[in-house]
C-alpha cells in the first residue's frame, strides 16, 4: 500500500518558526563589525573611455574626503554617483574634479552622464564606501533560507 | 479534421491521470473562474476588445520598426530601443508573465498576419485560406530551437539592445519569419517552436496565478467535434493541459466551447510547479538553464562595472567578442548543464532512487523556474528602473527628430532610486530562492509513491546561483 495519507501538522513546529524569526531579526538588525579608521583625504584618478572607467571599482572608508579626477580619453564623458547626487562632465583630454565626503556607507553605482556611444547607458562603475552590509545581510539571509528549507523539509 | 494524436507539446496525454487533477480542480476552493463573472464575461466572449488591443499593438509594432530603421541612431532617443527593451521588456517580466502567464502572446502582433492568411480572414474564417498547412517536423518539436534563438539573441545582445537599426531589422525578421512559417506549417509554428519570447513566457507562465482549464473532462470526451481544439490557433487541446506552458491565453477555446465547459481561473502562484512530470522533456530543462545562464551573463554585461566585458560584448567580430561568445556559450551549453546534472545525480545517489537520471533532471528542472523568474525580475529592476524616464522622452519625440508631441522640452530623471532599487533586488532574489527550495521540497526524490523531500544538492545549486546574482547586482 502506498503512503497516501494526508500529512498532519505536527504540534511543536511553532518553535522552529520562532527560532527562524529570531535569527532573521538578528541578521536584519545586528550591526556588522566595522574596522575603525580615521577619515583621510583620497585622490582617485579615473580615465574614462568609451563604456569603461579605469579604475571601475573605487574603495574608500566611510568619512573619507574623496576627490575624483576624471579624465576623458576619447570623447566627452560624465560621472554621476547614485545616492550621492553628484555629477560632473569632462571634455577629451581635460580633467574634471569632484570632491565629496563619503558619509554614506554601502555600494553605489556611478554612471556616465553624456551620451558617448551605443553602450553609454551601461557605462558604470562602483564606489564601495566601507562595508557593503546589504550584500552581507543578503548572503546571511540566503543561508538562513537554505537552513530553514532543510530543517522544514526533513522527514 | 481533428487530429488529436498530433497535439504538439504534449506527446503523451495521460487522460486517466487527469481524473484526480480534474476532481481536485472542481473541488478546489483556491480557484475563481473569472469567466463566470458577469461584468468580465462579455469582454472575453466578444472578440472585439482583444481585436482592438491587437490592432493597437500591431500598429505600434509597425511604427517601432519604422522608428528603428529611420529614426535617431542614438538609442536613448529612439522609440525602438526604449519601447522594446525598456518599456515592453519590463512590462513582460514585471506584469504580463508573473500575473498573466502567456497573456502577452494573446495580444502579440507578430503572428497576426500569419493567422489571418491561414484562416483567410481577420475575425472569421474566409472562403480562401492560404498556406500549405504542413505539420511541423517531429524532430524539431519541443523548445530546443527556442533555446537556440535565445542564445543567438544573447550573443548579439549588446548591439541589439543598443542599436535602433539592428532592433528594427530583428523585429522585421521575426515578423517575416512568422508570416513565412505560417504559410508553410499549420497553426502557430513560429510561436510554438521558434519564438524565444514564447519559450521564455511559456516556461515562466507556470508560476502565474491564472490558467485556462476544462471544467468537466467527461463533457469534453463526449463532445465529438472538439470545437476548442479546432478554434485554437496554437493547435492545443485543453483537455491535455497539465500546466500553462502551451496555452497562449487567446480565449478562443472559451468562445468556441458549446457547453461552457472551460474556465479562466485565478489560482495560487506557482500551482503548476512541484508535481512529478508525466513526460521526460529535457528541452524544458535546457531552456530553464539557458535562461539562468543568460540572466547571469546579461546582468554582468549590462549592470556590472566591467568595461572590458561591455566592449567585448559590443564589438561583434573582434577577438574579445569571440572570447565573450565562447564564454557565454560555454556557460549555457556546458557549465550550467554539467553542474545541474551533477547536482541531480548527487541527489539521486543520496536518496538511492531507482528513477532514471533523465526523468530526475526533467522533474528537478521545475526548481529552476521560480529561481529564474525572480532573477530576471531583479535584473530588470536593476537594468530598467533608472531608465524608465526615457519612455516619456520617446513618447514626446519617438524618432529623435526634435519633436515635442507632449509639449515638453525636457523630462526629469527617476530621482535617487539607488537604495530602494537594490533593496528590491535583494528581496526578489531571496523570494526566488525560497520559492525554488519550496518547489524542491514538493518534488519526489525517490519515486512517486514515497513522500517528497528537499533535494539538497539541487537546492545548493539554487543557493549558489542566488549568491552569484546577489554579487553581480548588489555586490
Amino acid at each position: 500500500m502506498t503512503d497516501q495519507t494526508p500529512q498532519k501538522k505536527q504540534p511543536g513546529h511553532w518553535w522552529h518558526w520562532a527560532v527562524l524569526s529570531i535569527l532573521g531579526l538578528v541578521v536584519f538588525f545586528v550591526p556588522l563589525p566595522v574596522r575603525a579608521t580615521a577619515p583621510t583625504d583620497r585622490i582617485i584618478h579615473i580615465n574614462a573611455s568609451r563604456f569603461e572607467y579605469d579604475p571601475a571599482i573605487l574603495k574608500v572608508n566611510q568619512g573619507d574626503r574623496v576627490t575624483i579626477e576624471l579624465v576623458a580619453t576619447d570623447v566627452v564623458h560624465g560621472l554621476a554617483i547614485d545616492g550621492y547626487n553628484l555629477e560632473t562632465t569632462t571634455d577629451p583630454g581635460k580633467t574634471a574634479r569632484l570632491t565629496f565626503v563619503a558619509n554614506q556607507a554601502g555600494t553605489f553605482r556611478f554612471r556616465c552622464t553624456v551620451t558617448c556611444g551605443n553602450m553609454h547607458p551601461f557605462m558604470t562603475g562602483k564606489l564601495e564606501v566601507g562595508q557593503n552590509s546589504l550584500l552581507w545581510r543578503a548572503v546571511a539571509f540566503s543561508g538562513l533560507v537554505m537552513i530553514a528549507a532543510v530543517w522544514m523539509g526533513r522527514k | 479534421m481533428t487530429r488529436l494524436q498530433e497535439i504538439p507539446w504534449v506527446e503523451k496525454v495521460g487522460l486517466n491521470g487527469l481524473d484526480e487533477q480534474t476532481q481536485q480542480r472542481l473541488q478546489s476552493p483556491g480557484r475563481l473562474n473569472l469567466y463566470r463573472l458577469a461584468w468580465l464575461r462579455p469582454l472575453i466572449e466578444s472578440q472585439w476588445p482583444q481585436f482592438l488591443v491587437r490592432m493597437l499593438t500591431l500598429a505600434s509594432f509597425v511604427f517601432i520598426i519604422a522608428g528603428g530603421l529611420f529614426g535617431s541612431l542614438v538609442g536613448s532617443h529612439n522609440i525602438a530601443i526604449i519601447f522594446v527593451w525598456i518599456a515592453w521588456w519590463t512590462a513582460l517580466k514585471l506584469v504580463f508573465i508573473p500575473f498573466g502567464g502567456r497573456s502577452w502572446c494573446s495580444i502579440c502582433p507578430i503572428p497576426l498576419p500569419g493567422d489571418w492568411l491561414q484562416q483567410g480572414g481577420i475575425l472569421q474564417t474566409g472562403p480562401r485560406r492560404f498556406g500549405l498547412n504542413l505539420r511541423w517536423p517531429k524532430r524539431l518539436r519541443g523548445s530546443w530551437m527556442q533555446s537556440g534563438a535565445f542564445l543567438l539573441i544573447g550573443l548579439f545582445s549588446a548591439v541589439t539592445l543598443t542599436d535602433p537599426q539592428v532592433t528594427g531589422w530583428v523585429l522585421l525578421a521575426l515578423f517575416g519569419l512568422a508570416i513565412g512559417l505560417s504559410l508553410v506549417f499549420e497553426k502557430r509554428a513560429f510561436c510554438t517552436y521558434l519564438c524565444p519570447i514564447g519559450g521564455f513566457s511559456g516556461m515562466y507562465a507556470q508560476t502565474s496565478p491564472v490558467e485556462v482549464r476544462i471544467i468537466d473532462k467527461e463533457i469534453c470526451i463526449k463532445h465529438e467535434v472538439k470545437s476548442c481544439y479546432q478554434a485554437c490557433p496554437w493547435g492545443v487541446y485543453p483537455v491535455a493541459f497539465r500546466d500553462n506552458s502551451a496555452c497562449g491565453m487567446c480565449m478562443e477555446c472559451l468562445r468556441a466551447c458549446p457547453s461552457d465547459n472551460l474556465a479562466l481561473n485565478i489560482r495560487p502562484f506557482g500551482t503548476d510547479l512541484g508535481k512529478p512530470k508525466t513526460s521526460i522533456r529535457l528541452d524544458e530543462t535546457f531552456l530553464a538553464l539557458v535562461m539562468l545562464g543568460s540572466v547571469v551573463t546579461f546582468a554582468a554585461v549590462f549592470t556590472g562595472p566591467w568595461g572590458w566585458l561591455k566592449s567585448a560584448a559590443f564589438e561583434i567580430g573582434s577577438l574579445p567578442w569571440f572570447g565573450y561568445a565562447s564564454a557565454y556559450l560555454a556557460i549555457n551549453l556546458l557549465l550550467l548543464p554539467a553542474i545541474f546534472t551533477a547536482a541531480v545525480w548527487a541527489g539521486q545517489k543520496f536518496t538511492g532512487s531507482w528513477v532514471s537520471l533523465k526523468r530526475h533532471i526533467a522533474t528537478q528542472a521545475q526548481v529552476l523556474i521560480p529561481l529564474g523568474l525572480m532573477a530576471w525580475i531583479a535584473f530588470t529592476v536593476s537594468f530598467a528602473l533608472p531608465k524608465l524616464n526615457l519612455v516619456l522622452g520617446v513618447l514626446n519625440d519617438p524618432l529623435g527628430w526634435g519633436w515635442h508631441l507632449l509639449g515638453v522640452n525636457k523630462f526629469g530623471g527617476m530621482g535617487n532610486m539607488a537604495g530602494i532599487s537594490t533593496l528590491i533586488q535583494v528581496v526578489l532574489l531571496l523570494v526566488g530562492l525560497f520559492w525554488s527550495l519550496s518547489v524542491s521540497g514538493k518534488l519526489p526524490v525517490n519515486s512517486e509513491s514515497k513522500p517528497p523531500r528537499l533535494n539538497i544538492p539541487v537546492s545548493s545549486f539554487s543557493l549558489i546561483f542566488t549568491l552569484a546574482m546577489l554579487w553581480i547586482l548588489v555586490g
